[in-house]
């Protein structure tokens, strides 16, 4: 299960509005084993593309250093889809290279940059095999 | 010529475990080269036929070697190797 503050869902959310009709894509970083996602990190996807993203080489050697320094680790890997639905796509899916991560899904393809509801969900990759697991979006007191 | 070369956690089953494994070399190729030698397998997650892994992000003193020569890059004793799986789908 992913537990993920409301302010943090809803800043994900809003990264993928603003670049629709590209994708976008990010991390939410939090203390090494904790599985906490505390700090959103919003990256350049190199691509600029409606159906690919990659995250921009020199940009992620430099957060990845930082998270490092800071004892951290992506607790949330994110990107969005803009044309289909909120599951990941064969390549996400053979891209993946974090099992320990949260991979978040986010559709903006009924939404678009309106203020429409957005698909929202969570996933586990682990060697090619895909599991969705439920989202907890703590409200109040995180 | 002496380098370090920082493995990401995914690759680390070819290394024991280890963040980084020492290296040596007057390029990339031959430090990917010099690492395989002591961690079998390695090299095959980093390169395809004559050219690095697309998805796999490498740096020498922080820049990404696609903009210094890719496997050619020229690698001096102290530099820093740094291997990241780059974040990507569809």
């Amino acid at each position: 299960m992913l537990r993920i503050g409301q302010a943090i869902r809803d800043e994900i959310v809003a990264h993928a509005r603003r670049d629709h009709p590209d994708e976008a894509c990010g991390i939410v970083a939090g203390p090494v084993g904790s599985d906490q996602p505390m700090r959103l990190v919003a990256m350049t996807n190199a691509e600029r593309s409606p159906t690919f993203f990659r995250f921009d080489s020199s940009e992620q050697l430099t957060v990845w250093r930082e998270l490092d320094d800071l004892d951290e680790e992506p607790i949330v890997i994110y990107h969005s889809h803009t044309a289909t639905e909120a599951y990941p796509s064969r390549s996400d899916i053979s891209l993946a290279a974090e099992p320990g991560a949260h991979y978040v899904l986010v559709s903006t393809a009924t939404s678009g940059r309106d203020d429409d509801s957005v698909e929202f969900r969570s996933y586990r990759i682990v060697d090619g095999d895909v599991t969705e697991e439920e989202v907890e979006v703590i409200t109040h007191g995180s | 010529m002496a380098v370090e070369v920082r493995i990401p956690t995914i690759l680390r089953t070819y290394t024991g475990g280890a963040k980084a494994v020492g290296g040596s070399g007057s390029t990339l190729s031959e430090v990917i080269d010099s690492v395989e030698s002591g961690h079998p397998g390695l090299k095959e997650r980093l390169i395809e036929g004559a050219d690095l892994r697309r998805f796999i992000n490498v740096y020498v003193n922080d820049e990404d070697v696609r903009f210094l020569g890719g496997l050619g890059a020229p690698v001096s004793d102290g530099d820093v190797v740094v291997v990241l799986p780059a974040v990507a789908g569809g």
